[in-house]
């Protein structure tokens, strides 16, 4: 009995415990990031947003869960029922499951995994399923158009994120996600891979549908896109898939470029005095200041941009970010290879 | 080890269940699905052999792509397979003769199949210890070393395949209006825009 404790229990019990404290702050930013999106965006068109629920309109969130639990659900008629419900459901966990190995400071991971970030690249260009299993069940044409579109735009990004993947994990020489934020010290990915950064960050916009590349959900030509159908919790669930989504891939530009959990101290040495009080700061603050910050750029996106046309969209893909991560691979590698610092 | 065991018999199951799935779904969108959902629980074991290099691959290549495709195909077309059943009892002497023909030969191959003499020692020689080096760097080590003219043989025929598939779908239609971004950017305003004075009550001839 001692030994079931201690070989089976006792770990099931702790992986669980991690995944819980994984879990919570992740919905809970989401719950907030939704309340952000709408303040940020009010600020910045002059507006005032929620702010009546609450202290600041800080409960707006949890009144907008309530209202969407007591909604009616609707299923269309002649929708395939099982794959319509499937859908969010899949949409939702596929954004949760990235978060298995992020590391959000040192040693603070739920899997240490190997190929984590082959682990990671997986998970993102799974999440076209949901969506194209909404679109499809919901027997509807405006929600067929949208995931046509999601499936088509979400394909062809994955193939630059992919390089510029590529390029960064030659540069570290591991596929382990620990390992890499480590091999960032003194140096962070953003700088010497600039382009790449900035590449990487646009297609992480495509790959979440957010704007401007919203056109799997565009209002003014397809309703809602693939989630017109949807309502009550299954549309909860769809709304709340794209926003984890959004923080699990800024957990990922922030893993693979802007140094995890490593603090400004580490790129400025030679502060005196205020590198140790920095130093003092636990390494979660800075991964969550830094996810902080890419959040802020999706919703600044989103107020500033218009939405790109469709064929516009392909052409950057495909002509534009395609061969400029290739190219940039190459030479990164070339360059490696050259100053004899390739990680074997 | 009891919970790797059910864990290998828990996916092989889901795996078997998925790939039966796949032939007896009547709505091809359906089949896919299940496809999808075999690929999963394969590399589920690919895991649990400790190969997750090649659990990741089949993950990004095989549901990440190509079932994304057969999955946008499958949408696109309008297969009855009511319709597609009615021939069923016509092709079933033909289908069931191509079927006994295969499972002769397997059955011959299998029949027949001995381990190569020097088999063993060629397997030892280039792989490493797995306890050494992870296996995406084993995988590397044998791959760009041994076989890479295999290797990079075989990437060139898939690189056949692709300029061919391009090249068989490529035509140049005319009348399509398409943007041209470099054109719209090089337009510069002395040779678009006219400045005219208009005299008033008598406008432009």
């Amino acid at each position: 009995m001692a030994e079931f404790w201690t070989e089976y229990l006792a770990p099931f019990l702790w992986i669980a415990g991690k995944i819980l404290l994984f879990v919570v702050p992740v919905a809970l930013t989401m719950a907030f990031l939704t309340l952000a999106e709408r303040r940020i965006i009010g600020a910045m068109q002059l507006r005032i947003g929620p702010n009546v629920i609450g202290p600041f309109g800080l409960l707006q969130p949890f009144a907008d869960a309530v209202k969407l639990l007591f909604k009616e659900t609707v299923v269309p008629t002649g929708a395939s029922t099982v794959v319509f419900f499937l859908a969010p459901m899949v949409t939702f966990s596929l954004a949760l499951l990235g978060w298995a190995v992020i590391p959000v400071s040192a040693g603070w991971y739920i899997s240490n995994l190997n190929v984590g970030v082959l682990y990671l690249f997986a998970i993102s260009s799974l999440g076209v399923y949901g969506i194209v299993m909404a679109g499809w069940a919901s027997n509807s044409r405006y929600a067929f158009l949208g995931a046509m579109r999601s499936a088509a735009q979400m394909v062809s990004y994955e193939v630059s994120i992919g390089f510029v993947m590529i390029a960064v994990l030659l540069t570290a020489g591991t596929l382990n996600l620990s390992e890499l934020v480590e091999s960032q010290r003194g140096m962070w990915y953003f700088l010497p891979h600039f382009p790449m950064f900035i590449v990487f960050f646009i297609s992480v916009l495509a790959e979440t549908n957010r704007h401007p590349f919203d056109l799997p959900e565009a209002e003014s030509e397809l309703v809602a896109g693939f989630m017109t159908e949807y309502s009550s919790m299954s549309f909860a669930l769809f709304f709340l898939g794209e926003y984890i989504n959004m923080i699990a891939m800024s957990a990922m530009v922030t893993t693979l470029f802007l140094g995890g959990w490593l603090g400004p101290q580490d790129m400025l040495p030679g502060l005196g005095f205020l590198e140790v009080v920095l130093g003092w700061v636990p390494g979660i603050i800075w991964f969550a200041a830094k996810v902080a910050f890419c959040l802020f750029i999706f919703i600044w996106v989103r107020a500033t941009l218009p939405r790109f046309r469709y064929d516009q969209l392909m052409r950057l893909g495909w002509k534009v970010f395609l061969p400029l991560s290739l190219a940039w691979l190459i030479l990164t590698a070339g360059f490696l290879v050259y100053t004899g610092k390739l990680a074997h | 080890m009891i919970i790797a065991s059910l864990a290998f018999y828990l996916f092989s199951f889901m795996a078997i269940v998925g790939a039966l799935n796949v032939i007896f779904q009547r709505n091809p969108v359906h089949s896919v699905l299940w496809l999808i959902f075999t690929f999963f629980n394969a590399a589920a074991l690919f895991v649990l052999l400790g190969a997750e290099f090649v659990a990741m691959i089949l993950v990004v290549v095989y549901v990440g792509a190509v079932a994304v495709l057969f999955l946008f195909v499958v949408m696109m077309l309008d297969i009855n397979v009511v319709v597609l059943r009615e021939g069923f009892l016509k092709y079933l002497p033909a289908g069931a003769l191509v079927g006994v023909i295969l499972l002769v030969e397997l059955a011959i191959v299998f029949g027949g199949w001995t381990m190569a003499p020097d088999a063993e020692s060629l397997r030892l020689v280039p792989t490493p210890n797995p306890s050494d080096v992870a296996n995406t760097q084993a995988l590397g080590q044998v791959l760009y070393t041994k076989y890479a003219y295999l290797f990079e043989a075989s990437g060139l025929v898939l690189l056949v395949a692709m300029i061919g598939a391009i090249v068989l779908t490529m035509r140049t239609r005319t009348g399509v209006r398409k943007q041209k971004i470099s054109e719209q950017v090089g337009r510069d305003a002395k040779e678009t825009v006219v400045m005219v004075q208009v005299q008033s009550g008598k406008g432009l001839s």
